[in-house]
């Protein structure tokens, strides 16, 4: 079982029989009041989000869930097509079920296969994935009047900030707990 | 590119923080307070049902500077203030470090009204040596802070943002879910807030109001939804403030929490405490609410996980 101080963003827990996945996760501590666990969480199946608060002694049933290693093929309208990689057996899952996790998919890119009760509704990936800068600013050096962060886009179609010394054909990479940048990679 | 970017990139968010720890200083230097420092390490913290120690072998590290500074009151020192580290074990998030600096003053001869009015003063002070004006920008809301805050009980707050009484919140044990969910967001948003008149057992160590026995004097002050400060008048009866923390000590039991032993010295002393006000304030939020900072992580040089 889990307490209510184990709960982080990415954690799966079961709610009346069915899997959820922290999304929004802020500590709270009104003063001189109790702690309080702010979260938002996803249900796996359906891909909507509730608004929950917990206290101190919460307690949580882990989802367990059976990881199978598939490939991402492609995607075809709100379907995202994946294929076994031991039995060649092809398989869908929707856009709202992925939630966050499709930012960082790209064709042939390797992925872990969620499976609730044999029903595919999710995919697990590595902490970190690098992912090319195909949009951004370039930077004019010795400019110190701009901000930290300046925008950039994916080859995924993810829109995110950078620091000012990432160019556009640039490799980088992002904690996929976050969403944030990481680091540059050198190629 | 320095190897630990995301420190050489909080230089100038520290660079300000300094000339906020400077300003605050300044401001009360100016008003005749004596700087005082009192011990981290301590035999007992005062018995508080939601605030947790950190042991430090069989010491505590100190979760506020509260109960060696009202013993110096006692003692005749008359405005102290101090700027110091503590530790609340657990305690992490966007808006809470586990090890956080405090500012506490307190002065003789004076009630909560007086502390309020500091925090008006201390705020536009520091502002102003980091070069803000009399508009700042927080999370996306501009907050006027010329004088005067507004002032808004718990009681009306309750009754301007939510469906139900505090009595009623109280009785249903969701007063701090409430707090949370639909009160905090709503202060401070267009001028910071003091929120007042806290109900009698959410301040251990506040004085009850002498018209209304229900209530505490006491206060918090909130700038753009975020929690800044807690002040009281103070509450000068030992006996009263003896079982005050038995009962604290209570609720800590009942929810499996270690007890803490009596503050004896601080019990012996408090009788000959004045008449007092007394208030602690996060300097790391203040920084944030002057920085424009999301995360706590913004305004310091190291966090724990970053050790």
């Amino acid at each position: 079982m889990y307490t209510a101080s184990d709960l982080r963003k990415g954690l799966k827990v079961i709610i009346n029989d069915e899997p959820y996945i922290v999304t929004v996760f802020e500590f709270s501590k009104p003063g001189k009041g109790q702690a309080l666990y702010r979260t938002k969480l996803r249900n796996m199946i359906t891909g909507f989000t509730i608004d929950r608060t917990y206290r101190e002694g919460d307690m949580f049933e882990p989802a367990s869930l059976e990881e199978r290693a598939m490939q991402f093929l492609y995607k075809e309208g709100d379907h995202y097509h994946f294929m076994d990689n031991e039995t060649y057996e092809q398989i869908i899952i929707s856009e709202e079920s992925l939630g966050d996790t499709k930012n960082f998919l790209v064709e042939n890119f390797s992925v872990e296969v969620l499976l609730f009760r044999d029903r595919a509704i999710g995919v697990e990936l590595p902490n970190f994935v690098n992912l090319r800068v195909i949009k951004t600013e370039p930077w004019v050096r010795g400019d110190t009047s701009k901000a930290d962060f300046k925008p950039a886009t994916l080859e995924t179609g993810y829109e995110l900030r950078v620091p000012p010394f990432i160019e556009e054909g640039e490799l980088i990479t992002i904690d996929t707990r976050t969403g944030e940048f990481s680091k540059r990679v050198k190629e | 590119m320095a190897k630990n970017w995301p420190l050489s990139k909080r230089k100038k968010a520290l660079q300000q923080r300094a000339s906020i720890l400077q300003g605050i200083r300044h401001f009360f230097i100016e008003r005749d307070y004596l700087e005082v420092e009192t011990p981290h390490r301590i035999p007992t913290p005062a018995p508080e049902s939601h605030i947790d120690a950190t042991p430090s072998r069989a010491w505590f590290l100190h979760t506020s500077p509260e109960l060696c500074m009202k013993r110096m009151m006692a003692a005749g020192y008359g405005k102290i203030f101090q700027i110091c580290r503590c530790w609340r074990e657990r305690e992490r998030g966007n808006l809470h470090l586990p090890e956080f600096t405090l500012l506490e003053w307190y002065r003789a001869e004076a009630d909560y009204h007086s502390l309020m009015e500091d925090c008006e003063g201390l705020v536009q002070d520091v502002a102003a040596r980091i070069g803000l004006g009399k508009k700042i920008i927080y999370r996306g809301d501009e907050i006027d802070l010329s004088k005067p805050w507004e002032r808004i009980s718990v009681k009306e707050a309750f009754r301007c943002y939510t469906q139900t009484s505090v009595n009623e919140a109280l009785k249903r044990d969701s007063f701090d879910e409430i707090m949370v969910q639909d009160i905090e967001p709503k202060l401070g948003l267009k001028k910071p807030t003091f929120i007042y008149d806290y109900p009698y057992e959410r301040g251990a160590l506040a004085r009850l109001k002498p018209e209304d026995q229900t209530v505490a004097e006491r206060f918090e002050l909130y700038i753009g939804g975020l929690e800044l400060a807690n002040g009281f008048s103070e509450l000068v009866d030992s006996e009263e403030q003896r079982r005050r923390f038995h009962h604290e000590n209570k609720n800590r039991q009942s929810s499996g929490k270690p007890i803490y032993l009596m503050p004896d010295k601080f019990l012996a002393e408090l009788d000959q405490m004045p008449p007092s006000a007394g208030i602690a304030l996060g300097v790391d939020r203040l920084a944030m609410v002057l920085l424009n900072a999301e995360k706590i992580d913004e305004v310091v040089a190291f966090t724990p996980e970053e050790l």
